[in-house]
Formats: structure tokens, C-alpha cells, sequence
């Protein structure tokens, strides 16, 4: 990996400072309190106490196997697909506790969006990849549907190449434009979050650069959180920042603080690139 | 650096005097092994198939178009149709398809979406040991163990019921329910093409990434609709091939049928009634046939083989409409 430090205070453009700085009076939107996570015998998590704020972008940043999309996987819930993965302690999502047993499923996936590492648009038509999500909670009338599809597509920045080709396979599209088809399948359930686990690991720069863009303008209406293994993309879409390390939370503050001016040596360490 | 040219130079010399060995030959001959392979599988197909045609062609040129559309097969007057065959065939095998494809999806979506990791294993096996029973022991199995209860339970309490009714009341009703006929056989083809048609599924629906099931599931969907909408769909090319595999064995197959299709040469609106397949008519009488029953007999045969041809087609065009769309 390369020196992040040294790129972000030599090019401008990566410069923190240069979009919307952090609002640290937002709201709480998820609160990790005490969170421990287990694979089988393994301690993944360790103790983790973490805000992220209402409508802000929060990046989990640290070396592969610091348990980083491993608390990402925790607030949808996703790992329960595994039996032998458990967590305990709290996950309070406005203000209520999503490890709670009673909790549905299935409508916390609709209300907590998740984008993977790679694009994976189902095996249907661009139009109903996107209303799939839609339909499996609301019954909107044709016309309807057709607006919140066309808005989702907009939203994700890929109406525009996709809206002569609603009917064709949503495999056919680019890797970058696939990504943005599962943005737009997820924006269209209307989430209150949505978690991005390395959006853009298996892409190009170009398509990564959009992916960013659009993740900024999301964050008008979401709260994201972001894990990456690139900092100088969570220097530039961020507003929070999280490191971790071998599965316990090391620093979690504003992205300029922890950018220019870490408290942790660790931090400073992994930042400046001497280790990770 | 004249040490190192000098190497190089050492080295080409070597490799060109190398060259001039037999390997030449050596690759010729690998080559001329390779493509003989090849084309000995093609004179061989083309072999079997010229002699049934040639064998079939004297009842072809005797009935003519008239052999497809006759229910007729009596050895003393000399007449042969093929209908009655053709049509058990083709029933019996559907049947087959429409018992067995629903089971073997239902296992493999169990084996690879619901089981719990230490059962998969023995279910597996289980179901993997099925495809490993000789057809002799299903149509014996068939024959004398299942035929009777089936008879029993099934064919008698349902025609009871439906006597009268119209159109399941000739489908479902058996005149004779001595537990042999068609829809038996379909039953027993359908037992024999699930491990097939379930492995391959299982296969299939193994190699669909993890991230796209879980990105189903982080919309939000039930295990059901992941399955249905996502899982089946991504693998539904290859499904469609493991169903196209389940059907050609279906239709070719003889022993097991032979035991339990009852062996008339009767048409049947009834699924319950004996009839026969082109299979079971070649086994049953191949040993006594000579003259135009023997002809009548190869003509059969290369109608099976038309008839698998065309499966495997329709399977073609399925499969490229499935990729495309």
C-alpha cells in the first residue's frame, strides 16, 4: 500500500478537507456497544464501541483480517447465514437492538442496505433487479413502480446509459455499471443505512471515481457506512473515520483528525504505510 | 558479456540438437493417435446408425409414413405400427420428468442451501448409491414389491374415485389395477434419474458465488425466494441440462421399464393401463424376432434414436434462449 499520509497532504484533491466536513452534532444512528463476535472458537471482535452518525459517511479502515467487514456484516445481520458465527453485546439502530433474537430478518435487510465487493446483480432484467427489492415489501401499482425505478437508476448515477435497455439482462453491463445497478437496487428499497464492504475492490479507476462520487451525493439521504482497504478513499468520501486492528476498534474519529493528526502510534503507523 | 552469449550460443545449439531426435515422430505419431481416437467414435456412431437405419428400411418402404401412425403389432398377419410404443415412450419418460425434476431440485436445494454440514455428507452418498442400483434390481423391485401396493393403495382407492368424472376419470382410472402400466414405469424412471438429475443440480447450484446469495439475502429475501428467483435462475441453464441428462436416460431406458410397463400393445387414454415403450417392445421380443418383425423391430430403433435427437436439440435451443435472455 502506498504512503497515504504523504499523498493526502500532496495532492489537494485528496485533501480531506475538501468536501463536506463532519458533522459531529448529527444524530447517532447505530450505536455498537460492547459488541463481541465469534467464529466458533475465534474472537473476531473485541469489545467494540462505535457511533455512527445520521447521514454521514463512516469508513472501517485497517490491515486485511483486522475484523473491519466483519462488523459491517454484523449490523444486517448477514453472518447469521452461518451457524457457527455468533455475536454478542448490542447493536442499537434508532435505539433499537438488532441482535435482539425477535428481531425480523428480513425486514432489517430491507431497512439495512448492503453493496459487496463485487457487483452482483441477479439474473433478470435491469428493471427488475432493481424493483425485485421493491417488490418483495410493497405492492406499487405499474406506473409507480416504473417512478422509483427510474429514480432508484437516477440516484445511482446509471439512468442515463440504462433507460433504452431496461429489458436487457442486468448481466450484461460493465463492472462498474453492474455496481451502480446493485447501489440502485438498494437505494430503491429506501434503507435508513447502507454498508459498502469494498465497493470498489473490483473495479477501475474510472468506475471507482464514480462509485465515490455517487457515495458522497447518497449521504444526503443514507447513513453509509464504508469499509475499504484504500485510505486515500476513505480520506476522500469520509466524514468519520474507524481503525481497527486484530479485531479491536484502535481510533475512531473525524477522518481529517485521523488523517493529519492521529492519537494512536498504531494509526499513524498503518496511515503512513508502515504496516498493513 | 561474451560469457553469457556464449551460453546462449551453447544452449540453441543444444535445443536444435535436441530437436533433431525422435520427437518429431514421437509428435506425429501422438497426433495420428489422438485424431484416430477421434474419428474412430464418429465411424463407429455412423457405423450404428447406418445398420439400424439399413436393418429398419424394408418396414419403412413395406408401411411407409403409415408405421408411425399405426397402433398395429401382430406378428402372425405381419402388421407393425409404432405408435403404441412411441407414445408409452414419451408418456412414461414426461411422467418421469414431472415425478422425479420436482425431488431432485428439492435435494439439491436442501443439499447445498439448507443442510446442516454434517448431514450433507451421508445424504449425499445416499442419494449418489441410488444412481448406483442395477435396473435389473429396480424392475425386480418394481415389479414384485411395488406394483402390488401400488395397485392397492393407489390405483384402486383413485379409481374408485374418479369413475365417471370426466377426463380424470379416463386418465386416472385402471380397468385392470393390476399395478403395472405406465405411469409406473414413470414412477420407477423417475426413482432412476433423480441421483442424476439431483447431482448435477447440486453441482450447479454449488458453484453459485456466496456473495450473490448473501447480497439475496441482504435485500431483504425469505430462503425461498433467494432460491427461486436468485439461485434457480443463475444455474436454470445447467438445470435445464441435468433435466435434458434425466430425460435421454429416461427414454432409453429398458430393463427396469420392461418389468413394469406392462407389455400390451393396447393404446390407453388411462396412465394407469399397460403399455409399452420402444425399449421394452426391442427387449421383449429381439431373441424370436427374424423377417419383417426384426425390420419392424430396427425401424423402432432408429425411431429412438430420432427421438433422443430431437431432445437433445430442444435442449440446445432451451439452453441458448436461457443465456441470452
Amino acid at each position: 500500500m502506498s504512503n497515504a499520509a504523504a499523498t493526502v497532504t500532496a495532492e489537494p484533491q485528496f485533501h480531506p478537507s475538501a468536501k463536506a466536513g463532519a458533522d459531529t452534532k448529527a444524530p447517532v444512528r447505530i450505536a455498537v456497544k460492547d459488541l463481541n463476535f465469534y467464529y466458533g472458537q475465534f474472537h473476531g471482535l473485541k469489545n467494540i464501541n462505535l457511533n455512527f452518525h445520521d447521514r454521514q459517511v463512516t469508513a472501517l479502515i485497517g490491515p486485511s483480517g483486522c475484523g473491519k467487514s466483519t462488523l459491517l456484516r454484523t449490523f444486517n445481520r448477514i453472518y447469521s447465514l452461518y451457524p457457527e458465527q455468533r455475536a454478542e453485546g448490542q447493536i442499537l439502530l434508532d435505539g433499537v437492538n438488532i441482535l435482539d433474537p425477535k428481531v425480523d430478518l428480513n425486514d432489517l435487510r430491507a431497512r439495512v442496505g448492503m453493496v459487496f465487493q463485487k457487483p452482483t446483480p441477479f439474473p433478470m432484467s435491469i428493471y427488475d433487479n432493481v424493483a425485485f427489492g421493491i417488490r418483495l415489501y410493497e405492492k406499487l401499482g405499474k406506473s409507480e413502480l416504473d417512478e422509483r425505478v427510474e429514480s432508484s437508476l437516477r440516484k445511482a448515477a446509471l439512468w442515463e446509459e440504462v433507460k433504452d435497455k431496461l429489458k436487457q439482462s442486468g448481466m450484461g453491463l460493465s463492472g462498474g455499471q453492474q455496481q451502480r445497478l446493485c447501489i440502485a437496487r438498494t437505494v430503491a428499497q429506501r434503507p435508513e443505512v447502507i454498508l459498502f464492504d469494498e465497493p470498489t475492490s473490483a473495479l477501475d479507476p474510472i468506475s471507482t471515481g464514480r462509485i465515490e462520487e455517487l457515495i458522497e451525493q447518497l449521504r444526503d439521504e443514507f447513513t453509509i457506512a464504508i469499509v475499504t482497504h484504500n485510505m486515500q478513499q476513505a480520506a476522500r468520501i469520509s466524514q468519520f473515520t474507524a481503525f481497527m486492528y486484530l479485531g479491536e476498534l484502535i481510533e475512531f474519529s473525524q477522518t481529517e483528525k485521523m488523517f493529519m493528526n492521529p492519537t494512536e502510534r498504531r494509526t499513524q503507523d498503518y496511515i503512513t504505510g508502515r504496516f498493513g | 558479456m561474451p560469457a553469457l552469449t556464449e551460453t546462449i550460443a551453447l544452449g540453441q545449439t543444444r535445443m536444435a540438437a535436441a530437436r533433431k531426435g525422435p520427437s518429431r515422430n514421437m509428435d506425429a505419431l501422438f497426433r495420428g493417435c489422438a485424431y484416430g481416437a477421434a474419428l474412430l467414435v464418429l465411424t463407429v456412431l455412423v457405423g450404428i446408425i447406418g445398420s439400424i437405419v439399413y436393418g429398419g428400411l424394408p418396414a419403412f418402404r413395406e408401411f411407409g409414413l403409415g408405421f408411425l401412425t399405426s397402433s398395429a403389432w401382430n406378428v402372425g398377419t405381419e402388421q407393425y405400427g409404432a405408435l403404441v410404443a412411441v407414445i408409452g415412450t414419451v408418456t412414461s419418460a414426461l411422467l418421469a420428468l414431472v415425478i422425479g425434476v420436482p425431488i431432485s431440485l428439492g435435494i439439491a436445494i436442501y443439499l447445498t442451501q439448507l443442510c446442516p454440514g454434517w448431514a450433507r455428507k451421508p445424504v449425499a452418498m445416499t442419494i449418489e448409491l441410488l444412481a448406483a442400483v442395477p435396473s435389473i434390481i429396480y424392475g425386480m423391485w418394481g415389479l414384485f414389491i411395488f406394483a402390488p401396493l401400488f395397485a392397492r393403495f393407489i390405483e384402486i382407492p383413485v379409481s374408485n374415485v374418479v369413475e365417471g368424472l370426466p377426463i380424470v376419470g379416463t386418465v386416472l382410472y385402471a380397468r385392470i389395477p393390476s399395478g403395472v402400466g405406465v405411469l409406473t414405469a414413470g414412477i420407477i424412471l423417475a426413482i432412476m434419474i433423480v441421483p442424476f438429475v439431483a447431482s448435477v443440480a447440486r453441482d450447479m447450484l454449488d458453484q453459485i458465488p456466496t456473495i450473490l446469495r448473501e447480497s439475496a439475502y441482504g435485500v431483504g429475501c425469505t430462503t425461498w425466494e433467494v432460491t427461486r428467483f436468485v439461485l434457480i435462475r443463475h444455474a436454470s441453464v445447467s438445470i435445464i441440462g441435468a433435466i435434458m441428462l434425466g430425460l435421454g436416460r429416461a427414454l432409453g431406458e429398458t430393463m427396469a421399464v420392461t418389468f413394469v410397463v406392462g407389455n400390451a400393445n393396447r393404446l390407453s387414454a388411462s396412465i394407469f393401463d399397460p403399455g409399452s415403450t420402444i425399449a421394452s417392445r426391442i427387449a421383449n421380443e429381439f431373441n424370436e424376432a427374424d423377417g419383417m418383425q426384426l425390420n419392424a423391430l430396427m425401424a423402432l430403433g432408429c425411431i429412438l434414436f430420432v427421438i433422443t435427437f430431437i431432445v437433445l436439440i430442444v435442449a440446445r435451443i432451451l439452453t441458448s434462449r436461457v443465456r441470452v435472455g
